[in-house]
């Protein structure tokens, strides 16, 4: 059984709401989720479900004229929501380490990537300089960099993709943070670079027993890192359990479109692949009440769906908003005969 | 970067050609020649014959024009026909006019457009920036000399502030004073021109915070727990200061261009008003000179631009 301080991050009931034309739109709306010690807890969803909301929620790192972030993100007791700038200055960077998606665009083209790294430091230890240098160095070697004492003498244009990334990574771990938000690490990289900045994650973690919220639209990179996966849509979490169940027990339509939607066999030409039809709705246009997922699967009767979709647990630890998995099926397959049959594939 | 210095100052070679070539033809281009107005009616053309002919204006054009490159290298650049001095000593006085009232008016821009573009971009949208954009609108709208004699009415005339012409005060004497005095005399048009060349300074790096602020790299910098007023002088500020850097050389160009006006209204004894002089006296050898040298302030302003910027954008270094 975990103990209380196992737990990292506690999202309660998080609103993440942008001001368009003068007027609130919940990005992330009614967001609960939590965070373990050793955990990589995977956020997926296409483009615009609020998976990145959620990150820059967390750490803070938004247009506070134009964001209105409620309910609760505790870190330790500590409500992380509206806490002042200089409070969370000292948690951002030290205890909250972030990776971003593009490595270029992510670091300073002015400034040597060794300095970059060693800012980190400069703020949340009182290493001197020679100690600062000593430590990106060590970091440089941790996070797999040839030459760590040339590499920090360069600037980031001298680097390539994975080279930056693996700078960023060091950046966010430098000062040993308890959780590592990961928004899109692999993303901008190619294939072989993914594989190798994946494992060096998972590797931090196992040695520094800290969470990771690795948020991806990749199912192959939640597959191969994730302990905990929560699938968002349109904002909303909609389903939510652990790795293994996700992938082979999935009920909610969404997560089991997304499943069916991703290449099996990755020699099969002829495979066809699951088309989800429909765009997800855009802030302003997103329905406030009914099942947000309900137009895409216009097959299902809306019978099926809740009036106003909440989030059920059906087994232990395994969370699925709205009922309409029940009677949902694929357009080109039979209804399932037995509402309760929770495997219809 | 000494490398590309190297590099940037053989490129000038060719550069330096192409002005030269351009500028001989077109002073052979004008009408007239050195000895126009200078002869009266009873002349013998015999006698103007003999002239030109002692004067090489008879010989094949490349060997005018050969003969004229090999002078500059001796750094001869004619007889002014005018004021029947060396071209070269009459430019050097007024040289070093110019040269410190441009450096003067370099500094008050800088002085003035930096805290005004840093303004403008952290305030956009609040009352500081929009009045700032009004100000460049209107600066950058009227023209020079409107700006120079309203001044001189203003800050000269009816305040009297300050001496309204000329670089130096007749009765100053002893090495402070004469200083002094020269410094006086330029702070009125200095402080003018400034203010009507901060335009593209300010909207330079008003843009580049604007742009910056957003970037990934200074939500990274936000990210690692760095305090505000750091990602903003570390991070965007230096980024959004690359522009003015290459800006510099255009400002370079626009003060030279500039000092023709400035020095001409102020009757400032400088450059510029030596180039108007020469047109209006139809001073051929002194005008050619004087283009020449523009030519070759504006391609070292350029160069600077770019020495600059290899210090600065680490990008630049590499190619």
């Amino acid at each position: 059984m975990e103990k209380q301080s196992d737990l990292l991050l506690d999202i309660q009931h998080l609103h993440t709401a942008y001001r368009l034309q003068g007027k609130f739109y919940d990005a992330a709306d009614d967001v609960n989720l939590t965070l373990k010690r050793d955990e990589i807890l995977a956020i997926v969803g296409e483009s615009g479900c609020g998976k990145s909301t959620i990150a820059s929620s967390i750490i803070g790192l938004y247009d506070h004229q134009n964001t209105k972030v409620t309910g609760d993100i505790l870190y330790n007791e500590l409500n992380l929501v509206g806490l002042n700038e200089s409070l969370f200055n000292k948690i951002r960077g030290d205890k909250i380490g972030m990776i971003f998606q593009d490595p270029l665009a992510s670091l300073n083209p002015l400034m040597r990537v060794g300095d970059q790294v060693a800012e980190t430091l400069y703020y949340h230890t009182d290493m001197d300089e020679k100690a600062r240098k000593a430590r990106v160095i060590e970091l440089f070697n941790q996070v797999g960099m040839p030459n760590p004492e040339e590499m920090y003498m360069m600037y980031p244009h001298e680097l390539s993709g994975g080279l930056r990334q693996r700078v960023v990574i060091a950046m966010a771990i430098a000062c040993k943070p308890e959780i590592i938000i990961a928004d899109e690490p692999t993303t901008a990289l190619d294939v072989t670079i993914q594989a190798q900045i994946l494992d060096l994650l998972q590797d931090i973690q196992k040695q520094s027993h800290s969470g990771i919220v690795l948020i991806t639209h990749d199912l192959g990179v939640v597959a191969e890192t994730a302990d905990e996966v929560a699938v968002m849509y349109a904002g909303q979490i909609v389903e939510k359990s652990d790795v293994k169940t996700i992938f082979e027990h999935p009920l909610h339509p969404y997560t089991r479109s997304l499943l069916n939607s991703m290449p099996q066999n990755e020699g099969d030409s002829d495979e066809e692949l699951l088309v989800i039809h429909g765009t997800v709705p855009s802030l302003k246009n997103m329905p406030r009440t009914g099942d947000r997922f309900a137009a895409r699967i216009p097959w299902i009767p809306a019978s099926a769906h809740e009036e106003n979709p909440q989030v059920h647990e059906v087994e232990p630890g395994h969370w699925v908003r709205c009922t309409c998995w029940k009677s949902f099926h694929f357009e080109d397959q039979p209804a399932p005969q037995e509402v309760n049959s929770v495997s219809g594939e | 970067m000494w490398k590309t210095v190297l590099r940037r100052l053989l490129i000038m070679i060719p550069q330096l050609i192409v002005l030269s070539i351009i500028v001989f033809i077109l002073a052979k281009m004008m009408p007239g020649d050195p000895f126009t107005g200078l002869i009266n009616p009873n002349t013998d053309p015999k006698e103007i014959a003999r002239l030109r002919q002692a004067a090489g204006l008879n010989d094949p054009i490349w060997v005018q024009y050969f003969r004229w490159v090999g002078n500059l290298f001796h750094g001869d650049l004619g007889t002014s026909y005018v004021q029947h001095v060396s071209v070269t000593s009459l430019i050097a006085d007024r040289a070093v006019n110019t040269f410190w009232l441009s450096l003067l008016t370099v500094v008050i821009t800088y002085a003035l457009a930096i805290p005004m573009g840093i303004t403008a971009g952290r305030r956009e949208g609040h009352w500081q920036g929009t009045l700032i954009q009004i100000f460049n609108y209107i600066t950058f709208a009227i023209p020079g000399f409107v700006v120079y004699i309203l001044g001189i009415w203003l800050f000269g005339y009816t305040l009297g502030w300050f001496p309204i012409s000329g670089s130096v005060s007749g009765s100053a004497s002893g090495f402070f004073p004469v200083i002094w005095s020269r410094f006086y005399h330029m702070l009125l048009p200095a402080i003018l021109a400034a203010v009507i060349s901060t335009t593209g300074t300010v909207q330079y790096l008003r843009i580049g915070i604007l742009d910056n602020r957003v970037e990934d790299y200074v939500r990274t910098a936000r990210s690692k727990g760095v305090p505000e007023k750091v990602v903003f002088n570390k991070h965007i500020l230096r980024n959004s200061l690359l522009p003015i850097a290459a800006f510099f050389g255009n400002t370079i160009t626009g003060l030279l261009s500039g000092s023709v006006i400035i020095e001409t209204v102020f009757n400032y004894p400088g450059m510029g008003q030596l180039f108007m002089d020469s047109i209006s006296q139809r001073d051929y050898t002194t005008l050619t000179a004087l283009i020449l040298l523009y030519g070759i302030l504006t391609l070292i302003g350029n160069l600077l631009s770019d020495i600059i910027m290899s210090i600065v954008d680490p990008r630049i270094r590499i190619q």
